[in-house]
């Protein structure tokens, strides 16, 4: 509700990106709570951002401050505590002055509570921050106003999208250092929109500040900046949207069966898409059943309805044999289902991704197994997928296809973050060693399978007569079928295998 | 809820007292009634970690929720120290008996063979033997593998770094350089025999949001939450309730008498008080608002030493 302002700017493309701000819509404490996650290296004054917004908003408290003190027997030269303390909260990171894993951190204003997911700059920062972006809604990208966008910026926005982030702030901090210099933050904020409208996001805000000084973060910069007339970085997160419940058919991933008697049984679980209502014909997959709403069920009272988020008790009209891992889901708009799909991944632990391995999947309620083939990966430095089959290594993202050993649901992650989002165990090490997004199904004849026994291909005749003139070829030629046909015809064939004949 | 109302199949819709969550509140609850579940559903031996104050009365609320119209589907577990509040002891029997819960409590025996008290003993030492060491004690007795617990990440940093299913070695041992990473809401349960997960649905949720939480479902917590005139002594600064024959005063003190309350809950000799007239939720809330001190400020525990949470909780505290 208090979005509206933020998303009809949203194709704003001059140079000085401020929003059209409107009115703000008085929300009161009625908003959900905003999820962010901030990417920028120690250089560009991540932690002391973050420290300044704990402490604007008051969410440090007086005797958290004098252990700072007490701790560090230094402050700033603006007489704060050193904010990179008070956020680095493991004695080992202590000891060593980095931050080395993801943690989460809790203000809130009068109009609306945050969460932000704070992950290193440096070290392993692919994977602390795909699991921050995991449960992110909006990305703050820091640059410093010295040293302009760099190939890390690039890189965190990358990942952010990557993830499914649609909503970006770029923060140009340490705009003091640079004498509040208009020019300079239009240079950094257009070539920070020009790559992110690449990348898909529209969404861009981009705020001068001084994190230091407490400019534009939650106060006003004020006479420093007069040529700046945009929010604050607070107003702009007030303004964002929670990554909406996406839109499509309802869906219902069965946690567990509550039978506790004999005349009542209850499929538990979470909404992950959609809506539902009492009278509704839903189908449980993979099964294919079919049956009618009969009562939506809460603690509170018995519902008229649930949409995506609502944590309920479905029960259906007829006796079907329903369990934990199933999805119920309505008749129209339907999840895909099959044993072969495509996703993009992010591998996450020291041994990597290994193609042909068997491994755990987990999406939603549902575990099974599952066996990946990596087919290129992400070069971060260019945003070019480069051809890769091997093991993807720690931090690498890759485009792989999975092949499951029995039916799986799913949707897109593009169309619903909870049904195309799924995680990769280890089954050695009990691990989580990825995490993945669906990106399409792939036809039972979609491609090359590690464990086929055939091979179709479909090759220009000129080349076809290469292999085929070839010596090891000619010693094979009994275990080979051949046909000639047109482009078109061979084309044919392959989308209607890719389609699932 | 009596499951007679169960046997009809047909739940009625009961009288519509209050007026529904506000959206933020709501989502919170949502992503814990979901956490429960999932750990229900893919753990064979789950325990809560109960241990009476606001945050466990907002856990069990929730618990409740979360497997309606059936009963909690698992044990509470108090670990006690014997030197709880005395009105702690009486509003945990109450709660167990009023919602039909399996309760276990368990005491080191260590405290009483070796006479192990705080005052004796310092609080750190007291703190393992009768908390941290009983929690294991307890966890290996019932061959637990998840435990669910209160811990909010705003409570301390140590805190901010954990995971909702933080993973512990067959010592209950917390590594903090090796979790499991953790996206979205797809949590790995996965653990071999003797390992266990220390679950945290209320992972997300801060000091206001579980008063606010508590005025919205209007749930029963300890009468020691809110300011009345109460006897106490100062000692090393702190405000400690005179009510149990077993606190001797020490030279110089007194028993003074005010207006008192407490923030946070835990054994009497190591918590102190506030001063304050808040006697209802709506003026504790409005106090917390304004407050400029965090919670645990009043916990001894906390205080002998900067990162002294996470050492604890390596070695298998909560």
């Amino acid at each position: 509700m208090t979005a509206t302002a933020t998303s009809a700017s949203a194709g704003t493309s001059s140079g000085a990106t401020i929003l059209p701000f409107a009115e703000p819509v008085k929300a009161g404490r009625d908003t959900r709570p905003l999820r962010l996650i901030t990417c920028g290296s120690v250089d560009d004054g991540k932690s002391t951002l973050i420290g300044r917004l704990l402490w604007d908003t008051k969410a440090v408290k007086e005797d958290q401050a004098a252990t700072l003190h007490r701790d560090s027997g230094q402050q700033n030269d603006l007489g704060l505590p050193d904010f990179a303390l008070l956020l680095d909260g493991l004695q080992a990171e202590r000891e060593q002055g980095i931050t080395i894993d993801v943690a989460y951190r809790y203000f809130s204003t009068d109009r609306r509570s945050f969460i932000v997911a704070d992950t290193p700059g440096h070290e392993q920062y692919t994977r602390n921050m795909a699991t921050g972006a995991s449960t992110a809604d909006l990305a703050v990208l820091l640059a410093d106003a010295r040293a302009g966008l760099l190939e890390q910026t690039r890189r965190h926005a990358t990942i952010a999208a990557l993830m499914g982030i649609r909503q970006f702030v770029l923060a140009v901090n340490k705009i003091d250092l640079v004498n509040y210099d208009k020019a300079i933050f239009e240079k950094i904020s257009h070539d920070f929109r020009e790559f992110a409208l690449s990348l898909g996001v529209r969404q861009i805000t981009a705020i001068p500040m001084s994190a230091l000084k407490g400019e534009s973060v939650v106060y006003s910069a004020g006479a420093t900046m007069p040529w700046y007339e945009g929010p604050t970085l607070i107003e702009t997160l007030e303004l964002a949207t929670v990554r909406s419940a996406q839109a499509g058919g309802f869906r219902l991933p069965v946690q567990r069966v509550s039978r506790p008697g004999e005349s009542f049984r209850g499929y538990q679980g979470t909404v992950a898409g959609g809506s539902v209502k009492p009278g509704d014909s839903v189908m449980i997959l993979p099964s294919g059943t079919v049956a009618n709403v009969k009562q939506i069920v809460t603690f509170d009272l018995v519902r008229n309805a649930a949409v995506a988020g609502d944590a309920i008790t479905l029960v259906l009209d007829r006796q079907v044999d329903v369990s934990r891992g199933d999805v119920i889901v309505s008749l129209d708009g339907q999840p895909m289902t099959g044993f072969h799909f495509e996703a993009q991944l992010v591998s996450l632990q020291p041994g990597g991704i290994e193609p042909g391995k068997r491994y755990w999947l987990k999406s939603g309620s549902r575990r099974q197994r599952v066996s990946v083939e990596p087919v290129s990966q992400l070069e971060l430095s260019t945003g070019k997928w480069q051809p890769h089959a091997s093991t993807l290594s720690m931090n690498a993202i890759g485009k792989v296809r999975l092949s499951f050993e029995e039916q799986a649901v799913f949707d897109t992650y593009e169309q619903n973050r909870a049904t195309g989002a799924f995680i990769l165990i280890d089954p050695d090490t009990n691990n989580t060693v990825a995490g993945g997004m669906i990106t399409a199904k792939r036809g039972e004849l979609g491609g090359i399978h590690r464990d086929g026994q055939r091979v179709l291909m479909s090759l220009p005749a000129d080349l076809a007569e290469l292999i085929m003139s070839s010596e090891l070829f000619a010693k094979r030629r009994d275990e080979t079928e051949i046909k000639r046909m047109t482009a078109s015809q061979a084309a044919e064939i392959f989308s209607n295998a890719a389609s699932d004949i | 809820m009596p499951l007679s109302s169960v046997q009809e199949t047909e739940i009625k819709n009961p009288p519509v007292s209050k007026p529904p969550l506000d959206p933020h509140l709501k989502a919170l609850e949502n992503e814990a009634i979901h956490i429960f579940r999932e750990v229900a559903a893919e753990f064979e031996r789950p325990v809560m970690l109960y241990s009476i104050g606001k945050d466990s009365s907002v856990l069990l609320h929730l618990a409740r929720k979360a497997f309606y119209p059936g009963r909690v589907p698992f044990p509470l577990l108090h670990v006690d120290t014997t030197w709880k509040f005395r009105e702690m002891i009486e509003f945990r029997d109450e709660i167990a008996q009023k919602y039909d819960l399996d309760l276990v409590a368990h005491t080191n025996p260590r405290g009483k063979a070796e006479g192990i008290t705080p005052f004796t003993h310092g609080s750190a030492f007291y703190t393992d033997i009768m908390k941290t060491e009983a929690l294991r004690q307890a966890l290996d007795a019932g061959q637990y593998d998840a435990a669910f617990g209160g811990a909010r990440r705003d409570e301390e940093a140590s805190r901010a770094k954990e995971r909702i299913y933080s993973f512990r070695t067959p010592d209950h041992k917390w590594d903090p350089r090796n979790q499991r990473p953790e996206l979205w809401n797809v949590y790995n349960g996965m653990i071999r025999k003797g390992e266990s997960v220390r679950a945290f649905p209320l992972s997300n949720w801060t000091e206001v949001d579980i008063w606010r939480y508590i005025q919205a479902e209007d749930i029963p917590i300890v009468p020691l939450y809110f300011a009345a005139e109460r006897p106490y002594v100062e000692r090393d600064g702190m405000m400690i309730l005179a009510e149990d024959p077993r606190l001797e005063l020490q030279p110089g003190e007194t028993i003074q008498h005010g207006m008192i309350r407490f923030r946070t809950l835990g054994c009497f000799p190591l918590t102190g008080a506030i001063r304050s007239t808040a006697s209802n939720l709506e003026e504790v809330i409005a106090e917390l608002e304004i407050a400029t001190v965090s919670e645990r400020q009043g916990r001894a525990i906390d205080r002998d030493q900067s990162g002294s949470m996470e050492k604890k909780k390596r070695e298998g505290y909560f």
